[in-house]
C-alpha cells in the first residue's frame, strides 16, 4: 500500500518547548488512521502541520510522495478541534458557502444525505447541538470531495448517542474509499475505527501498528480476576498455568490457557464468586505505554 | 469570484440578521440628529441671532437668509455696544453688526462664528480681511452682492451637523464592522477554517470590505434620506459629488478597521484601540462643534484624520455648494489615506 500522506522527521519547537520532536509515518491509501495521545501529547500541532496550517520548523510532509502545494487544500477535507461556525446563517447557507471555495464540491444533496442534516437545514449556526455541530463540520470537510480527511478530536464532548452516530458517519466516508486520518483520546473509537494506529506522547510516536497487533505485541492472553479469592493460592502458584497478582484486593490471573487454569483453580477449590475475564485493549496498551500518572 | 460573492453574501447576510447591530447602525444616527434638530431649534428654524446696532438695514445677503434673526438696538453709544458684546461673548449672540461704525464683531468660540464670516465673505467685498473684528468696507450692503452663493434656505445646526453625524456612523460601523469582527473571526476560529479551504486571505478580506462598503453606504443613504424627509437639509451641491466623497471615505475608513485587524487576537484589545482611534475623530474632526479657533495645531493635526476631510467635504458640498473641483483636495486625502492604510493592512494581515 502506498502511503496518501508521509511525514518525515516532523518536528515543531514553542520557545523552549518541542511540541513535535521528530515524527515520521505514513498514511496508506484508503485506511483509517488514528493519532492517539494524551492531551498536549503533540496530536493537534503534528495533524496541523500535516493540513498545511502549521509550519514545521524541521521535517517535511508529503502528499502523495510530493510536498504539498497550492491545491492540496483543494484535495483534503479538514474538522478541526474547535471551530466556531459563521454566525447568523444557516445550516444550508453555510454549506453552499463552502461549496462556493471548492472547484469540485460535492452535491450538497448528497452531503446532507450523508450528514443526516435535513431536519436541522434550515437552522441557524448558533443554535446547533454539539453533535449537530459535529456533523455540520463533517459536512464541511467532505463537501470538497476530498481524498484525505482530518478529524481532529470528532467526538470529544458528545452524549454517547451521538459518538456512536458519528461513528457510522465516519465508516461511510471511508467506505467511499476516503483515507481517513484521526486524532482521538478515546480508545474504544479508535479500536472500532481505525485499521492503524499511532500512539503519541511528549511529542514522539511510541508504537505504530494496527490495533490488534499492538495488543498481540504487548498483551499475552487475558486476565481473570477473582475479588473473593483466596490469598494461599498464591502459594500454589507455581501450579497454575498462569501469571499471578494482587490488585486492590483481588487476584488477577493473566493465562493464554484459560481451560486449563479454570480447571486448576477448581481443583484448588478457590473461591470463584464474582469472578470477570478482561481482555486487554487499545486504553491498557495506552495506559501501560505512556503510564498512568496524572498528567500536571 | 465564485468564492467573493459566496463570502460577500455570507457577511452581508449575517449583518443583516445582525438585529443588535443593525438598529445600531440606523437608529443611532437618526436619534442624534433628531435630538440636535429639536435641541437646537429653539422653538424657531433661525440658527444665528445677529444683533444690528445703529441706524440702517441689516447687509442684504444676511438679510434674506431665513435662518437669521436680527435684533435691534438702536442705541450704538459706548455702553451699550459694550453692552451688546457681552451678549456675544456668552454665545447669545452669534454676531453684532455695528451700522454705524462700520464693523462686525464675531466670538470666535462659538460654533457659527465662521460660517457668518463666510455669509458675510460671499456677498460683501472681498477685501474683508480675515480676524475677529474687522471694519466693513463701506455701507453694509453695498458692495458685491451679485456673487452671492447662499441662497434663503436656512441654516441650522441640525444642516450643519448631519454630516459629522452621518460621518461618525460611517466610521462606527467601518470600524467595527470591518475591525471588530475579523478579530472575533480570529479568536473563535472562523478565520482558521476559512484558511483551510482554498480561499486566499486577499479575497476573504476584499469580500469583508465590498460587503461593509454596500451596507455602510445603503444605512448612510437610508439614515440621510430619512432624516431629510422630515428635515429637509440645505444642500446646495450636487448629490453626486457627495455621495463620491463618502464612497470614498468609507473605503478609507475599511482600511482602518482592516489595519486594526490584522493580527490582533483578541477582542477586548480590538475595542480598546477602536476607541483610541475613533474618539479623537469625534473630537478633532469637527463632528458637533467647530474646531475654528482652536489652537493652529490641532487643526493642523487634525487634518491627519480621514474623519475631518470628510465632514469639512461633505458640509462644503452641502452647505456651500462646493462642486468636485473645490472638494478635490479632500477627496484626494482620503483616497491617498485609503491606499495607505488598505496596502499597510495587507501587508501584515495573518489569517492566525
Amino acid at each position: 500500500m502506498s502511503a496518501i500522506i508521509e511525514v518525515r522527521e516532523l518536528r515543531k519547537r514553542y520557545k523552549d518547548v518541542s511540541a513535535v520532536d521528530g515524527v515520521s509515518f505514513g498514511v496508506p491509501e484508503g485506511v483509517c488512521f488514528g493519532l492517539l495521545g494524551p492531551n498536549g501529547a503533540g496530536k493537534t500541532t503534528t495533524i496541523e502541520i500535516m493540513e498545511g496550517l502549521l509550519d514545521p520548523t524541521a521535517g517535511e510532509v508529503l502528499f502523495r510522495g510530493r510536498p504539498i502545494d497550492r491545491r492540496f487544500k483543494e484535495k483534503v477535507g479538514i474538522q478541526f478541534q474547535h471551530t466556531a461556525l459563521p454566525e447568523f446563517i444557516t445550516v444550508n447557507e453555510t454549506l453552499k458557502l463552502f461549496s462556493a471555495f471548492y472547484p469540485h464540491p460535492r452535491p450538497l444533496n448528497d452531503v446532507v444525505d450523508i450528514c443526516a442534516l435535513e431536519e436541522i437545514i434550515d437552522r441557524d449556526n448558533r443554535k446547533l447541538s454539539g453533535g449537530q455541530r459535529q456533523r455540520l463540520l463533517l459536512a464541511l470537510a467532505i463537501i470538497p470531495q476530498p481524498q484525505l480527511v482530518f478529524l481532529d478530536e470528532p467526538t470529544t464532548g458528545l452524549d454517547p448517542q451521538a459518538r456512536r452516530n458519528f461513528w457510522s458517519l465516519i465508516e461511510r466516508v471511508r467506505s467511499e474509499g476516503t483515507t481517513v486520518m484521526l486524532t482521538t483520546h478515546y480508545m474504544d473509537e479508535a479500536q472500532l475505527l481505525c485499521d492503524q494506529v499511532a500512539i503519541m506522547d511528549h511529542g514522539r510516536i511510541l508504537e505504530i501498528d494496527s490495533p490488534q497487533t499492538l495488543l498481540e505485541r504487548h498483551f499475552e492472553g487475558v486476565v481473570v480476576r477473582l475479588p473473593n479469592a483466596d490469598a494461599g493460592v498464591l502459594h500454589n502458584g507455581a501450579r497454575l498455568p498462569a501469571a499471578t497478582k494482587r490488585n486492590n484486593g483481588a487476584l488477577e490471573l493473566t493465562t493464554t490457557q484459560l481451560d486449563d487454569t479454570f480447571r486448576s483453580l477448581l481443583d484448588l477449590g478457590v473461591n470463584l464468586d464474582g469472578f470477570s475475564i478482561h481482555k486487554p485493549n487499545l486504553e491498557d496498551l495506552f495506559i501501560k505505554l505512556t503510564g498512568s500518572t496524572l498528567r500536571v | 469570484m465564485r468564492k467573493f460573492i459566496a463570502l460577500f453574501n455570507a457577511r452581508t447576510m449575517e449583518f443583516l440578521r445582525d438585529r443588535g447591530a443593525l438598529f445600531w447602525n440606523i437608529l443611532f444616527p437618526v436619534v442624534l440628529v433628531v435630538g440636535f434638530a429639536f435641541v437646537f431649534s429653539n422653538g424657531d428654524d433661525s440658527l444665528f441671532t445677529v444683533g444690528l446696532l445703529g441706524d440702517g438695514d441689516a447687509p442684504e445677503s444676511l438679510r434674506e437668509l431665513a435662518g437669521i434673526e436680527f435684533v435691534r438696538y438702536s442705541n450704538s453709544d459706548d455702553a451699550q455696544l459694550e453692552a451688546v458684546t457681552t451678549r456675544l461673548r456668552q454665545h447669545q449672540l452669534d454676531m453684532v453688526i455695528d451700522l454705524d461704525r462700520a464693523e462686525y464683531y464675531l466670538n470666535s468660540e462659538a460654533p457659527g462664528a465662521e460660517m457668518l464670516r463666510r455669509l458675510l465673505h460671499t456677498a460683501h467685498d472681498p477685501s474683508l480681511s480675515e480676524a475677529g473684528a474687522v471694519g466693513v468696507a463701506g455701507a453694509p450692503g453695498a458692495a458685491g452682492f451679485q456673487e452671492r452663493r447662499i441662497t434663503g434656505a436656512a441654516i441650522r445646526y441640525v444642516d450643519w451637523v448631519v454630516p459629522g453625524v452621518i460621518g461618525m456612523n460611517m466610521m462606527f460601523s467601518c470600524l467595527f464592522g470591518v475591525g471588530y469582527v475579523i478579530v472575533r473571526y480570529r479568536k473563535n476560529g472562523v478565520l482558521k477554517r476559512l484558511k483551510a479551504t482554498p480561499v486566499s486571505a486577499f479575497v476573504f478580506v476584499s469580500a469583508q470590505g465590498a460587503s461593509r462598503l454596500v451596507i455602510v453606504l445603503v444605512t448612510s443613504v437610508f439614515v440621510f434620506a430619512g432624516t431629510n424627509a422630515v428635515f429637509r437639509f440645505t444642500m446646495n451641491g450636487s448629490y453626486g459629488t457627495l455621495l463620491l466623497l463618502t464612497v470614498v471615505a468609507i473605503i478609507c475608513m475599511i482600511g482602518i478597521g482592516l489595519l486594526l485587524a490584522g493580527r490582533l487576537k483578541n477582542e477586548e484589545l480590538a475595542d480598546g484601540l477602536i476607541n483610541l482611534v475613533t474618539f479623537p475623530m469625534i473630537i478633532l474632526s469637527g463632528v458637533f462643534f467647530s474646531l475654528e479657533g482652536s489652537p493652529e495645531v490641532l487643526q493642523r493635526a487634525s487634518l491627519a484624520l480621514p474623519l475631518t476631510h470628510y465632514v469639512s467635504g461633505a458640509r462644503a458640498v452641502m452647505l456651500e455648494g462646493a462642486g468636485l473641483g473645490e472638494v478635490l483636495p479632500h477627496t484626494l486625502a482620503l483616497a491617498v489615506m485609503a491606499v495607505v492604510f488598505w496596502l499597510c493592512a495587507a501587508a501584515i494581515f495573518r489569517w492566525e
